[in-house]
């Protein structure tokens, strides 16, 4: 979900490194025009629409060796490599992308797009409403993990491919792994849910609609009309703040900050900012702010609270009982916003529909966020699926053997 | 079962390999604390199984994971629970029933989940570990009991003798009886519980339960 602290400057991954995909550009991708608008769940249409998106690696002719790399939160296309020789940071998951790599660029094809209702060149809240020629502010539609995923079928259609290798994703990432696995059983071999959830917790919309309070309650926000003026960055920075808290562990927060002041040595006696963990995370609101839409982190954390799998089904077995992806579920031992046990409700499901699921808890101290970060036994696990499945599709015998 | 068979250069166990002549080609076999995933993954290969596994071992798991066994993260008992009833033609639990907390909750579910259950287990009567106990009086430590009393995950030791005491009374059939020395070599019925190192047993629920 964090992408500011989770990625590392490691040597091998430096620009023009061999594990790097080097520089890559953004592409976008623009469908859904009137008077062909996409129908959302919500009821509403829109169009057009507009999905920023990135490629690494070369697509087969057989077209089977695609990877859909679905994003978190603040998420955004532009996952591996650099953009300019200047770039400081590679994409948001470079770690696993790239020539030998876990998504290993020489032998995959690897799509990552902006979702519906971000703010990274995708269409959202901050695009031009066409009917206005104005921002869409809260005049965009509420969009759900469904709509996300549908427009992300339209650009994997629009890209000639029929059939997905395999799509993964943490967090929010996870919901639309799920969605992908239930809405198009045919269009995915393989399913890699991480650190997620069949429906997100009343303790993960509680932290939501904190977020979301605080951006709605600064006095930039206007209604969402903010647009060409000064933005709600003191609400988007708090939301931003209490989010991170949620990403991190009680254990890691304690090895990286325990009690020690920033800057000085003893109490000052004010409120000024002291302890370093308080400096830490108005750093990480202040760079949000800077690259972040606030009215996209509303809609965005809507749609995750509105994601309901066992719901929408009547229940999690029912949801999942037409999957014919084989699924890797991974869960992080210390995450306590998605913890392993909604992890395992999600196993319990595969397992009675008779999907084949390996399913594993990585032992992490790191919290939510550990998927970001380097992580061996992340890469290793996803390196080995990864290459059975593959072996798998081009036998072609990775039919499922329903359960009798 | 002939080892020309296998592609792979891989030490195959004697006791594995019996195990696997008992699994039908094209089962759906579930194999609990199945380590590394090496019998599953041959059952997979070899056999056409659609195979399952429990292991609750981190570094484990992610060899079957590179073997392509999917694999459950987890307690055994929690694991069986996410299946449904005759999900499985054959359930596996090789070498590991005396570390279980609960082997008749582990057999009952095992039984429930498949049809037909495989057990192999170390004997705790064979010769060797009596003659510690009786003539040494120490607790028995040998190449089938390679932990001490202090670091020992077994908590659950039995006997040949024992194990059909209890099928008689939890009302299981035994269908086979294999027998292993310690060195697995394989040896007839005559005197196992003295002579067997290690015990395989093919159960299924009585007809009648």
């Amino acid at each position: 979900m964090s992408i500011d602290d989770a990625v590392p400057i490691s040597d091998e991954s430096r620009f023009g490194g061999s594990q790097s995909v080097g520089l890559v550009e953004t592409n976008y991708f623009t469908f859904a025009e009137p008077p062909n608008e996409m129908e959302l769940e919500c009821g509403q249409k829109l169009g057009p629409i507009t999905l920023a998106y990135e490629t690494y690696g070369t697509l087969s002719p057989q077209r089977d060796n695609a990877v859909l790399i679905v994003h978190a939160l603040s998420g955004e296309a532009h996952v591996a490599g650099y953009h300019t020789p200047e770039d400081r940071k590679p994409g948001w998951w470079d770690i696993v992308i790239g020539p030998g790599k876990a998504f290993d660029t020489t032998k995959y094809f690897v799509i990552c797009a902006n979702i519906l209702g971000g703010c990274k060149g995708s269409t959202g809240p901050s695009s031009v409403h066409p009917a206005t020629g104005r921002p869409y502010g809260l005049a965009f539609p509420v969009v759900t993990i469904s709509d996300m995923v549908r427009a992300q079928s339209v650009l994997v259609d629009h890209l000639g491919i029929r059939r997905l290798l395999t799509v993964v994703g943490g967090s929010m990432g996870g919901f639309q792994v799920l969605e992908w696995a239930v809405r198009y059983p045919d269009r995915v071999a393989s399913a890699i849910p991480i650190a997620t959830s069949a429906r997100l917790s009343a303790q993960g919309i509680a932290f939501n609609e904190v977020g979301r309070q605080a951006i709605m309650a600064d006095p930039n926000w206007l209604g969402g009309d903010y647009y060409g003026r000064a933005v709600p960055q003191a609400g988007l920075a708090i939301a931003r703040m209490i989010g991170h808290i949620t990403y991190l562990s009680d254990e890691q927060m304690h090895a990286k900050f325990g009690r020690r002041l920033q800057d000085r040595r003893e109490f000052g006696y004010d409120f000024k900012t002291e302890f370093e963990v308080e400096s830490y995370l108005k750093y990480q609101g202040d760079s949000f702010v800077r690259r972040f839409d606030a009215n996209s982190y509303l809609y965005i954390t809507k749609s995750m609270d509105y994601f309901d799998l066992p719901a929408r089904y009547g229940s999690l077995v029912r949801a999942l009982e037409h999957v014919k992806a084989e699924f890797l579920v991974l869960s992080i031992s210390s995450d306590w916003l998605f913890p392993t046990y909604q992890a395992k409700e999600i196993v319990k499901a595969l397992k009675a529909s008779g999907v084949p699921t390996t399913f594993l808890e990585l032992n992490s101290p790191y919290g939510h966020d550990a998927f970001l970060l380097p992580n061996e036994p992340l890469a290793a696990t996803i390196t080995g699926f990864l290459a059975n499945v593959q072996r798998r599709v081009r036998e072609g015998d990775e039919t499922r053997t329903p359960p009798s | 079962m002939t080892t020309s068979r296998r592609k792979r250069p891989t030490q195959v166990r004697l006791d594995y390999e019996l195990i696997e002549s008992l699994v039908p080609d094209g089962a759906k076999v579930l194999d609990l604390g199945c380590g590394d995933g090496q019998l599953l993954g041959d059952l997979i290969e070899h056999k056409g199984c659609d195979g399952r596994g429990i292991e609750i071992d981190e570094k484990a798991v992610q060899s079957c994971i590179e073997r392509g066994v999917p694999v459950y993260h987890g307690d055994m008992v929690e694991g069986l629970g996410f299946y449904r009833d005759d999900q499985f033609d054959v359930v596996i639990l090789s070498q590991t029933l005396q570390q279980t907390m609960n082997p008749p909750e582990v057999i009952r579910e095992m039984l429930r989940v498949g049809r037909r259950a495989i057990i192999s287990f170390p004997n705790f009567g064979h010769w060797a570990v009596r003659l510690q106990l009786l003539v040494a009086g120490r607790m028995p430590h040998n190449r089938m009991l390679p932990h001490h009393w202090y670091n020992t995950p077994n908590v659950h030791f039995c006997t040949v003798k024992d194990f059909r005491e209890f099928c008689a009374r939890q009302k299981l059939k035994r269908v086979r009886e294999i027998f292993l020395t310690a060195r697995y070599r394989r040896i007839r019925r005559f005197l196992a519980n003295w002579r067997a190192g290690i015990a395989i047993f093919q159960i299924e629920r009585a007809a009648d339960v």
